[in-house]
């Protein structure tokens, strides 16, 4: 008599994915699993749990680039494999880097000669391409001072306060310090009277922000230049000036030609771009731009040959893949001036048409400016019942990420939130957000204000509610319960660096 | 009459990619065009031009993973437009991120609790893993001289002259000075011995290698901690060390377990290795791990609310794609430890197979070890009549991209050609390469010796000895033409994006 033995193994490959028994092992978390598994239930598994990230579409906190081109998308596919390092195994990829870097100079009117190759290189973004900016004009400095035979242990840098994290990471990590200039109620960027009054002769640049993260605006770089020539004219420093044109290096050469910010002014010797911005490229790319070669120091470039020939390399990162270059290419030959700047307008336009609608509710003070990056950043009239931290979590309900922050010092009390408009955020998309914002607005008026406000973040006067609410003294079970909950979410939300929302 | 006027501009849609009039222009390289083109001549020109790229499998130049199972490609599409940095819209992504960094802690022995997360980052290769690393080591060398009231304007990092450029770029950028050990010949990485020498009261850490660039060669870290071990009991600077495993750190787990060489060695701090080569990721991502919390000073975390809510960001790089990360994670749940294990098998396999046929050969010497990365580092035996320069080029012909280059001091006589195994090298192209190799040296032996030798490695000897072999003095035209093209294109080859 033969025993037979049914193997549920030996029926694997014949399984249906969820049918298999993979589904129904914990993956292991925090060691490698020791076995392989078939790569369909690999697959699966993992595209299911990243159905729960938020839409990067609806992401509207990010300025990064979140739609493009199918046919980009093809082009990304076949160069996912191509290490963009080896300059000579995949020497067209490194002539199209070139290309794109001589199009941005020119694009920020560079002064380059006919046939003059321009000084550059693709980052993975602007915080890299600061850094290497800043590296720069450091070692530039440090080696003007030494001529001279002063101190150069002491550099600073002067920058507003209201500057990406990237420049404090500079600062940090390459030993310069940062002297920022504080911003104040209504005026939210840099003040070039009082950055050129704190340029000393340790400051290795003045950094501008054409394109201020927290509400678009551009900074007045034009009048920084002029007052920076008078006081170099008076001090003999020669004092450089850096602009972070991040954000808005793609959108002021369209919307706003006349407008001199870039090498035009004598004193601009760098400007980084994020591709990945109003580049219109997925995330990964930045652009830095030197006026001419005197203004990299040629001791900070690397020459190899073990890859095959020799290489210079002036980047912080060495390997990386090289789908994002061509697609920045591809981004500037298909588009053209013309497209971006159609595409720039309507941005503009989607905006002013978020702005109205958000007016119209009469609820919020718009803190952003017409002219700037297309975003729409504002505040709510009234926030002692309820702050601009609880819209943006109701709003995610709806399945919008807009997010709520508060200003830099000396701004702290004020909070905003902010909504970019993206080159996919179409005018239903933002006639949609208008409405749920509505919708939003009418939920947290029926609910009771906070009566403890220093357990909920967000508002930095503490209004106590007993003065608006006469009337309520007692609590209700559901509103202690909403206290308690709030206050241990915000209990969380600070303890966790990863807060799952 | 109705006057019947064409407008060529209005049939542009009619036109199938190549009759329309894109493909006849010459776009500016230089400015941006000032008017739009439609999305399938973009794609076709950009395509088209890149078809004269080198074909990545056929790079044996690199480490980078070039090949990921379809299955792999669809998570990186769909996960594209995905901004890493937004770790409140994209928990997932972070999440995975965490597990991976986990993963490759408990991998590397760090000592971590059962509960306890582990410490490290993903970040776009082990050159930002490195620099984080070694600003990880300044900032805790500079407090602790600080609290002994010591100067500390010079600090310096001790490592082999075979590193990667990463770390000469980190010396330079964070002025830190860098002091190596020189190589020898026969000797190709860092000698324990020197290192822990030249260690000084202002040395930050000491870097050894698992998996050297040049050989594949995994640096002794067992005794380098123990001499170093004993080096700091006597003079009590507490100088501790870091592996850059770029390139060894996805290998020695499956193929050598009982080499010690991470986080087991008490010394050891800090670890990277490259997701992107033997990780078997596409180029993008790298890790970085630390034994401990104490090894990471608090004050280069930065924390920024302005995304919506409060996040830790310790990169180099803010903003960057996440399908690296994602691939990452679905390689290591997908192949797990055996299905690693079994891959780095094969590639040690076709190494051996490669190395056996180029030995057969018998014209050169390997310089590659058996154990250590699967790679096969070659030099020419006799180097008179053509050099591995030329060799590397030959091969360029059958598709082949084999770099050859010299080695570090003290070693700059040596000149090798190195191909490194990957996962998708299999056996079959491993045949190939080698008849494609016995090819190249058959034709290069036929070609009369070069009178002016100017390589990498020029020795008087060498210039004396060529004139010797050859009793005729003058030259035949041809042997003009041949030495008049080698010369010029030597000049060339040192343009930095020379077609081949």
């Amino acid at each position: 008599m033969v025993l037979s033995k049914t193997a549920s193994q030996s029926d694997v490959s014949v399984h249906s994915t969820f049918a298999s028994r993979y589904v129904r092992d914990s993956l292991p978390r925090f060691k490698m699993p020791e076995n392989s598994i078939p790569k369909e239930a690999a697959y699966q598994i993992i595209n299911d749990e990243l159905m729960l990230d938020g839409n990067p579409r609806l992401n509207l906190a990010s300025f990064v680039t979140t739609w493009m081109e199918p046919e980009c998308d093809k082009l990304i596919m076949a160069s996912v494999n191509k290490n963009y390092v080896d300059m000579d195994e995949y020497p067209v990829t490194t002539e199209l880097q070139n290309r794109c870097v001589n199009m941005i100079a020119h694009l920020f009117n560079a002064p380059l000669g006919d046939g003059e190759a321009a000084v550059g290189v693709g980052t993975v973004g602007s915080s890299e391409a600061i850094m290497l900016a800043g590296l720069a004009f450091k070692r530039k400095w440090q080696n003007k001072m030494k001529a001279l035979g002063k101190p150069c242990d002491k550099p600073n840098i002067v920058t507003g306060a209201n500057v990406q994290v990237c420049w404090e990471k500079f600062a940090r990590y390459f030993e310069v310090e940062l002297k920022e200039v504080k911003l104040r109620d209504g005026y939210y960027v840099m003040d070039p009277e009082k950055a050129v009054e704190m340029v000393d002769e340790n400051t290795i640049c003045v950094a501008a922000i054409l394109g201020s993260t927290l509400n678009g605006e551009f900074e007045d770089v034009k009048r920084l230049n002029d007052l920076l020539i008078e006081k170099n004219k008076e001090t003999g420093w020669d004092t450089p000036i850096h602009v972070d044109a991040a954000s808005g290096g793609f959108i002021a050469p369209f919307l706003y030609p006349e407008l001199e910010w870039d090498f035009r002014l004598p004193l601009v010797k760098s400007i980084n771009v994020s591709g990945h911005k109003y580049g219109l490229v997925y995330a990964g790319i930045g652009w830095v731009i030197w006026r001419s070669k005197e203004d990299l120091p040629e001791e900070l470039i690397f020459h190899i040959n073990y890859l095959g020939a020799d290489q210079p390399t002036f980047t912080l990162n060495f390997s990386k893949g090289s789908s994002q270059v061509i697609a920045q290419y591809y981004q500037l030959i298909r588009l053209g001036y013309e497209g971006y700047r159609n595409i720039m307008e309507n941005c503009q336009e989607n905006a002013m048409v978020l702005k109205a609608g958000l007016e119209r509710t009469g609820r919020f003070n718009i803190v952003s400016k017409d002219n700037g990056v297309p975003l729409v950043a504002f505040s709510l009239k009234d926030n002692s019942r309820h702050n601009e931290f609880e819209v943006s979590e109701t709003l995610r309900r709806f399945g919008w990420i807009v997010p709520a922050y508060t200003m830099p010092p000396d701004a702290q009390h004020v909070t905003v939130l902010r909504v970019v408009i993206r080159e996919d955020f179409s005018r239903t998309l933002a006639e949609r957000l208008v409405l749920d914002i509505e919708k939003v607005l009418h939920e947290l008026d029926l609910l009771p204000a906070r009566v403890t406000e220093k357990l909920i973040g967000g508002a930095a006067d503490p209004v106590p509610v007993e003065e608006h609410h006469p009337a309520v003294v007692k609590k209700t079970a559901i509103e202690v319960q909403r206290e308690i909950t709030a206050a241990w979410r915000k209990f969380v939300a600070d303890r966790k660096t990863n807060g799952v929302c | 009459m109705v006057v019947t006027t064409t407008t060529a501009a209005s049939d542009e849609h009619l036109h199938c990619t190549f009759a329309s009039r894109y493909a006849r222009t010459s776009l500016p390289r230089f400015k941006i065009p000032d008017g739009s083109m439609p999305k399938e001549a973009a794609y076709q020109i950009v395509n088209d031009e890149l078809m004269l790229d080198g074909n990545p499998r056929l790079n044996l130049a690199s480490f980078v993973t070039t090949w990921m199972e379809p299955e792999c490609d669809k998570l990186i599409m769909e996960s594209i437009n995905k901004n890493y940095v937004d770790m409140d819209e994209y928990p997932v992504t972070t999440e995975l991120q965490n597990r991976c960094v986990n993963m490759i802690a408990h991998l590397f022995h760090a000592p971590v609790g059962d509960e306890e997360t582990a410490i490290g980052v993903g970040t776009v290769g082990s050159s930002e893993a490195i620099m984080l690393a070694g600003l990880a080591f300044k900032r805790k060398w500079q407090a602790k001289r600080k609290a002994e009231g010591k100067p500390y304007d010079k600090p310096n990092i001790v490592t082999g002259a075979n590193v990667q450029v990463c770390w000469e770029k980190f010396a330079r950028y964070f002025e830190v000075e860098l002091k190596e050990v020189k190589l020898r010949e026969g000797y190709y990485v860092m000698d324990p011995a020197q290192a822990v020498e030249m260690v000084d009261e202002n040395t930050i850490c000491v870097a050894a290698i698992l998996g050297s660039t040049l050989t594949g060669e995994f640096e002794d870290v067992k005794l380098l901690n123990e001499l170093l071990t004993k080096k700091n009991k006597e003079t009590g600077w507490d100088t501790p060390i870091h592996v850059d495993a770029a390139s060894g750190g996805f290998i020695a787990p499956f193929l050598y377990p009982e080499l010690e060489w991470d986080f087991r060695l008490p010394l050891v701090k800090s670890i990277n290795v490259s997701g992107h080569k033997y990780g078997l990721v596409y180029a993008g991502v790298g890790w970085v791990v630390w034994r401990s919390k104490d090894d990471l000073p608090e004050e280069l975390v930065f924390h920024i609310n302005y995304l919506g809510s409060d996040q830790p960001t310790f990169t180099l790089n803010f903003s960057k794609g996440s399908c690296q990360i994602i691939a990452q994670y679905y390689q290591f749940i997908r192949l797990g430890f055996e299905g690693y294990k079994n891959i780095m098998e094969n590639c040690m396999e076709n190494a051996r197979l490669l190395k056996e046929g180029i030995t057969k050969t018998g014209r050169f010497e390997i310089l590659s070890k058996d154990v250590g990365v699967p790679l096969v580092a070659f030099s020419l035996k006799d180097d008179s009549k053509y050099t591995v320069f030329q060799i590397s080029e030959s091969l360029r012909r059958f598709g082949w991209i084999v770099p050859a280059y010299t080695m570090p001091p003290n070693a700059e006589h040596i000149a090798v050609l190195r191909v490194v195994i990957r996962e998708d090298f299999s056996h079959s192209l491993a045949e190939r390469l080698v008849s494609d190799i016995e090819k190249v040296v058959r034709e290069l032996d036929e070609l009369p010796p070069r009178s002016s030798v100017k390589t990498a490695h020029v020795t008087v000897d060498d210039l004396h000895r060529g004139k010797a072999e050859r009793p005729h003095l003058k030259k035949t035209i041809s042997e003009t033409e041949r030495d008049i093209c080698s010369y010029w294109r030597r000049i060339s080859d040192k343009k930095t994006s020379g077609v081949c």
